[in-house]
């Protein structure tokens, strides 16, 4: 039996620093590991002694990516702690201005990142020559995705507009009509994906685990949730969340691991429609029959499909919540904010999983204690898992072929390493 | 022959590598201009050897210092990409507590396995040839400095205030609010975006060379504002600026 020593360093075409590290002797796993080796940020400690209206703002910068995720769930938990209940108006434009990060996130990992694996290629850069209208067509749904977030909240990486309670600046009615009409004329661009997905060939492995989401009776949970929900059947409130996901160090990796009911979980768009299937929207439905998604499905590289099912949910949604609010009527809102003493938690399921804020306000309003849980940290130990029971199927292939599968593990969840190791740093040894 | 150019990312959130992607409308363009080499966000690596090289991130590990001199070494034109390699911006806020305490409020019991130095921008370390500020880096200028410098001239970076940009958006002035704004002594280029969506300057491109900060004072005392409210808000991208002028 041949020997593997795979190392993979900086993990490219992810968000982040990561290596792959694989060694087998004699068909025995002798080293499986994801080393994460982003620097560290320390995010949490620098908020203590921020003011309760700069927390978002700190926040967002944790991540480029699932920056309205990040200021989303801050501002979630800053209102949890002072007890405010967002306007039906404020809900509304959470969510839509969230369908655009997640629009926008899900094109760039699927035909940024992860198409060039399937086609053979290191990058999309080769794929503007050979494939020069699905590059044009990913182009084209990511500037209607940050259209989106532009519109509603300034831009999408750190939007400026969104604070608690609500918005400083409102879209006008023909701004939301602009939406609402770029959303429509997506639609012929979402079935030309997941034509372009249906030719593309994914590997064939399954591994049961534990899927987590954030649920909610009314609505897909996407910006809000009411609780925390698994696969294995149990729901926790959300500000229980530390009961229910245990973190803990590896020496490995400077981005904490977690776990729930069992030694791993997964997060993420695969878990949200494992977890929420029947909220999705009548096109995000037909997209996943048409992919060959079935809820519960265990292959985490259909993490990618999800990915595709939900970017039809957030366009086919995205038109009914314009509608909605418009049919509702815009109207300035008292912005002003009692601060009082506390502790909130926010929550809110971005595009890589369930990301958790926890803010403690003193009496001024000042943080004096923050947590924050990362979804990509969430989901190292489930990768870790998925690698040790992938690499014995696959030990009999040549070793670039396996480090080249290994990656495409990896990338299949969607890593945020730069979000992940917000707080923690390896040392090199 | 095309500049082969490298993106590189340290310490930061890599929104500004995400808004090199975000140029939807020039980006095959852009790339039909350069050879693009190394932008690990992106693309598998093609080469080290590169001419121009545009930083994201800022210097807040050991390593990362190493790392940057090396990156200097092979590139002719260095670019700070973004506050946190331009200016030191958010990852500062870390140095207004010892080291110690913020790996111990991390770690706890672990503490003593990690480290980490006071964040700094790039220009701390090495010469930086250019910048593109903002956070995150804003788009245009990015635009702007890339193709001065495929066609040899000097990129113009605005040099005077947000108020200026404010103004010609006929905002209503933040102060008038009463709300605090740092756009009166931060450098313009951002078409005065935090303003015109109702949030005030947080100051993310940095200050501009000669301040006024006499008429900010002024501007501060009509509005019933202090320099002690607005030196928090400086704080958030401009502590290491702050921490220069204290030296």
């Amino acid at each position: 039996m041949s020997n593997l020593n795979i190392n993979v360093h900086h993990v490219t075409r992810v968000e982040g620093h990561g290596n792959i590290v694989v060694n087998t002797k004699n068909g025995e796993i002798e080293e499986c590991k994801f080393e994460v080796i982003e620097s560290p940020r320390f995010f949490e400690a620098m908020l203590r002694g921020r003011r309760w209206d700069e927390a978002q703002h700190i926040t967002c910068r944790i991540c480029g990516i699932c920056s309205i995720g990040h200021t989303t769930a801050s501002l979630n938990a800053t209102e949890a702690a002072f007890g405010i209940q967002p306007s039906e108006q404020t809900r509304l434009l959470r969510r839509l201005l969230f369908h655009g990060e997640m629009l926008q996130s899900h094109i760039l990992h699927v035909y940024f990142l992860v198409a060039p694996d399937l086609l053979n290629v290191g990058s999309v850069v080769p794929l503007a020559n050979t494939h020069k209208d699905v590059v044009l067509r990913a182009l084209r749904m990511k500037k209607m995705a940050n259209e989106i977030s532009r519109i509603l909240a300034g831009r999408h990486v750190h939007p400026c507009a969104a604070v608690v309670k609500g918005f400083t600046k409102l879209p006008a009615e023909g701004e939301l009509l602009s939406i609402k009409q770029q959303l429509v004329d997506a639609i012929p661009d979402v079935e030309a994906t997941v034509d372009l997905i249906l030719t593309l060939e994914l590997p064939d492995f399954e591994r049961e685990t534990e899927y987590i989401s954030l649920r909610h009776s009314e609505e897909y949970a996407f910006a809000r949730g009411e609780v925390i929900a698994s696969s294995d059947g149990d729901e926790t409130d959300i500000q229980n969340y530390r009961q229910k996901l245990k973190e803990f160090i590896v020496p490995h990796s400077t981005s904490k691991h977690a776990r729930a009911n069992r030694d791993s979980y997964m997060v993420g768009a695969l878990a949200r429609v494992n977890n929420n299937y029947h909220q999705l929207s009548p096109m995000a439905k037909s997209a996943a029959e048409k992919l060959g998604l079935k809820a519960p499905c265990y292959n985490p590289f259909m993490n990618n499909v999800a990915q595709i099912v939900e970017v039809a949910h957030c366009v086919e949604d995205g038109i009914q919540v314009v509608d909605q609010i418009l049919s509702n009527g815009l109207k300035e809102e008292d912005l002003s904010v009692e601060v009082k003493a506390g502790t909130g938690v926010g929550a809110a399921d971005v595009p890589r999983g369930t990301l958790y804020h926890e803010y403690t306000y003193d009496e001024n309003g000042i943080i004096t204690d923050a947590n924050c849980v990362i979804p990509t940290g969430q989901n190292y130990a489930n990768v870790e898992l998925d690698m040790r029971a992938l690499v014995p199927l696959i030990i009999d292939r040549p070793q670039e072929e396996i480090a080249h599968l290994l990656e495409m593990l990896v990338r299949a969840y969607d890593p945020c390493i730069s979000c992940s190791v917000h707080l923690l740093n390896v040392r090199f040894v | 022959m095309k500049p082969k150019v490298g993106v590189f990312s340290f310490t930061g959130c890599e929104g500004c590598q995400l808004q090199i992607l975000e140029c939807e409308d020039e980006l095959l363009s852009i790339l039909g201009l350069i050879d693009l080499v190394v932008f690990r966000e992106a693309m598998d690596k093609i080469s080290d050897n590169y001419d121009i090289a545009f930083i994201d991130g800022g210097i807040t590990h050991p390593s990362e210092i190493e790392r940057i001199k090396k990156i200097r070494e092979q590139a002719s034109v260095l670019v700070a990409l973004g506050s946190c390699a331009a200016i030191g911006g958010i990852n500062c806020i870390k140095n207004r507590f010892a080291m110690d305490d913020v790996l111990q409020y991390v770690y706890g019991d672990e503490a003593h396995y990690f480290d980490t130095i006071p964040a700094r921008p790039v220009d701390a370390v090495v010469p930086v040839d250019y910048y593109v500020y903002g956070c995150p880096a804003i788009k245009s200028e990015f635009l702007h400095v890339a193709q001065s410098l495929l066609m040899g001239v000097e990129p113009q970076i605005p040099n005077y205030p947000v108020c200026m940009e404010c103004k010609i958006k006929e905002n209503v002035c933040m102060f008038d609010k009463g709300k605090m704004c740092l756009g009166p002594i931060i450098r313009a280029g951002c078409d005065a975006l935090c303003p015109s969506y109702g949030s005030g300057c947080e100051g993310c491109r940095g200050l501009v060379d000669n301040p006024n900060a006499d008429a900010h004072k002024d501007t501060l005392q009509k509005a019933g504002l202090t320099v002690e409210q607005l030196m928090q808000d400086f704080t958030m991208f401009c502590n290491y600026q702050l921490e220069k002028q204290n030296e």
